[in-house]
């Protein structure tokens, strides 16, 4: 209590956060007004060093691991870089060899698939969840836990189990179960038509728990009077889901599907560890080459082509990005 | 006399209690903050009580609960009995309970040959360390950004944001010459714990999160504190952090949860495989082992984040909803 003497000084709150500088202040004669917005002692005594103390570990974060990064990554596309020798000019070289690269077009199109499959799969399960939930009147708390139980499952570990699921023998868990049925047994991960949609299947699983909180967050606050007045003009239940909760929605969902296309075209852990990018890099994806580019050989990374493609890549979805929201935009106007 | 008896049941009745009624009581509260009014879905009571409806909603919702028993719990049960199942029953057998009884030794090798308690050792310093060093710099800057508000204070949110914008990819590369050989440094950072901790300090994500329950808090309690004499210093520590406890919680569990996560990253800047985590150790452990002693190491280093979301449930769902309000 004592360091917080009653005060109304401006002095005396600089003097709290930084002993040293308020002294030096406190020792300054008292300046007039226009001369006090300019000196460096009144920036201290208006709080303009505190300030500064407590975004200092920002600063130097952000600018050391993101802004810095960020430009690096540009600046290296157009250089020749390796970890011995200063890194050399080299103009769109990078860009070139990448595009020129056969593997890159394998690459774009299972990238494609995959977020595509990914669209099909996924999107429209946590909708339907969500939408079920909502209507659960007793234990709702139960529903939600069990939906986000696979969210917090280690990436890595889920990969691995369902690893050992895929297995293709007869007595592979997956198998058994469709064999109760009469159906397979399936290659599941180990043939080349049959690989990208398997680690779809694992990716949906892992990620729609999120999603469905989010729906469930965005249904709850549909207002009750639009549903009341829907059920004043006689609709029913589908009617209401048709033109009140799915035009209430609009936003959140056409939010989750670019959110859903950015992060399923960047998607890495699960063609690295189910496939490696195999059968027949059938399941190699952009990030998989950037990976192969920047760390993929013993003699050293050619990180001027891994950061080409990564810019090229990251030019693409932000491209993407725009074009959709220019497009939604049009639709929720109308 | 009194006292004691309030001391001693006080700490104990909430302890036990939030554990148990924590989805019911967010659930509620939540909705009941979001309308004033009586809470309701798309299905009316008046729908409610024609027989066709009750019957197939709540068939439904039966079949629902069983999907989601299935899809959500049921993987992380089939890993539990199969890290006490002898590898050639896991194998030829994966849907029998145990046919050829319990193999508890599977658990046992997963610590004494695997090792698995150091990567989790290993794991549990990574997330300590990201926990820390991210709440440390999104509350710093978020009250910097938010309370004392310099005149640049906008231009810097700005800079923040434009990073979400950014996909990661982009960074992966840069990042990684940055650890190798760091500007301010003169060493490099490989191996060392600071390359996941510190970049992962740089989270917009966390800083916006803050900044904007800052935002919300009222700013004539700033006001008050400052008349009373309370310095930059005093108002982030004793005002503002005392209050902010829901967003610190949301923010916590994401670093802590992210931090087990982590895979691609910590695989790049800790070759070394002593100081490896449990999520690169594991791929490399499915390669040298046997499946029943993998899938027990699996399963334990699954308890800890399950446990984790059992116990913080309402930070967890919270935390989602809010990631869904901020992207939208």
């Amino acid at each position: 209590m004592s360091t917080v003497a009653p005060s109304s000084s401006p002095d005396e709150r600089v003097s709290l956060a930084q002993p040293r500088a308020s002294a030096k202040a406190a020792g300054l004669e008292p300046a007039s007004r226009a001369a006090r917005r300019r000196t460096p002692a009144s920036w201290v005594r208006g709080g303009g060093l505190s300030s500064l103390v407590f975004l200092l570990p920002m600063l130097l974060v952000f600018g050391l691991f993101s802004w810095f990064p960020i430009v690096r990554a540009v600046v290296m596309s157009f250089q020749d870089t390796n970890l011995a020798t200063a890194p050399t000019w080299v103009g769109l070289d990078n860009y070139v060899t990448v595009l020129q690269d056969p593997l890159l077009w394998i690459c774009v199109k299972n990238t494609l698939y995959f977020a595509l499959l990914a669209f099909l799969f996924g999107y429209p399960v946590p909708l339907v969840l969500a939408v079920l939930m909502t209507e659960v009147k007793r234990m709702r708390g139960l529903f939600t836990v069990l939906a986000y139980i696979p969210v917090v499952i280690p990436p890595v570990v889920a990969v691995l189990l369902w690893k050992t699921f895929y297995d293709a023998g007869p007595t592979g868990a997956f198998n058994t179960i469709l064999g109760w049925v009469g159906l397979g047994p399936y290659p599941w991960i180990q043939d080349v038509h049959w690989a990208m949609p398997s680690l779809v299947l694992e990716a949906t699983w892992a990620a729609a728990g999120g999603t469905v909180i989010i729906y469930v967050a965005a249904l709850t606050s549909v207002p009750a009077e639009l549903y009341d007045a829907a059920e004043v003009d006689g609709a029913s239940i589908w009617r209401k889901v048709w033109h009140v909760t799915m035009p209430q929605l609009r936003g959140v969902l056409l939010v989750t599907l670019l959110l859903q296309l950015i992060g399923t075209a960047q998607v890495f852990l699960e063609p690295f560890l189910f496939t490696g990018g195999g059968p027949l890099d059938s399941t190699r994806t952009i990030m998989l080459l950037i990976y192969k580019y920047a760390f993929g050989s013993s003699i050293g990374g050619a990180y001027g082509k891994a950061t080409a493609l990564s810019v090229m890549f990251a030019l693409a979805l932000g491209i993407l990005s725009a074009i959709y929201f220019r497009v939604t935009r049009a639709w929720s106007q109308s | 006399m009194t006292a004691p008896t309030d001391v001693g049941t006080g700490p104990v009745e909430p302890g036990p209690g939030q554990t148990l009624d924590l989805p019911v009581r967010t659930a509620d509260g939540r909705k009941r903050t979001s309308n004033e009014q009586a809470e309701r879905s798309i299905v009316s009571t008046a729908d409610w009580h024609r027989p066709t409806v009750r019957w197939g909603l709540t068939g439904t919702q039966w079949l629902l609960l069983l999907l989601l028993l299935i899809i959500g719990l049921g993987p992380i049960l089939w890993l539990a009995k199969a890290s006490i199942t002898s590898t050639q029953d896991t194998l030829r057998y994966p849907l029998q309970l145990f046919p050829n009884g319990v193999k508890w030794s599977n658990i046992t090798a997963a610590w004494t040959r695997i090792h698995i308690g150091l990567y989790l050792k290993n794991t549990v310093i990574l997330a300590a360390g990201s926990w820390a060093a991210q709440l440390f710099v999104a509350t710093t800057a978020g009250y910097a950004l938010s309370v004392l508000r310099p005149r640049y204070a906008a231009f810097l949110t700005g800079l923040v944001v434009s990073t979400l914008l950014v996909p990661a990819v982009v960074l992966l590369v840069p990042l990684y010459l940055t650890i190798v050989k760091p500007p301010l440094l003169g060493h490099s950072l490989i191996n060392s714990y600071w390359a996941v901790w510190l970049p992962a300090a740089a989270n917009a994500f966390n800083v916006i999160l803050v900044k904007r329950f800052f935002d919300s808090l009222p700013r004539e309690i700033f006001e008050a504190a400052k008349v009373d004499g309370a310095g930059p210093f005093r108002l982030f520590w004793s005002i503002v952090l005392p209050m902010s406890r829901p967003i610190l919680g949301v923010v916590s569990v994401f670093a802590v949860i992210t931090a087990w996560k982590d895979f691609l990253w910590p695989l790049l800047v800790l070759p070394d495989p002593n100081k490896q985590p449990v999520s690169v150790r594991l791929p490399n452990i499915a390669l040298v082992t046997d499946l029943g002693t993998l899938l027990a190491a699996m399963f334990i280093s699954t308890i800890v984040p399950l446990l984790l979301f059992l116990a913080f449930q309402r930070f967890f769902l919270r935390g989602a909803g809010l990631g869904g309000a901020l992207k939208g």
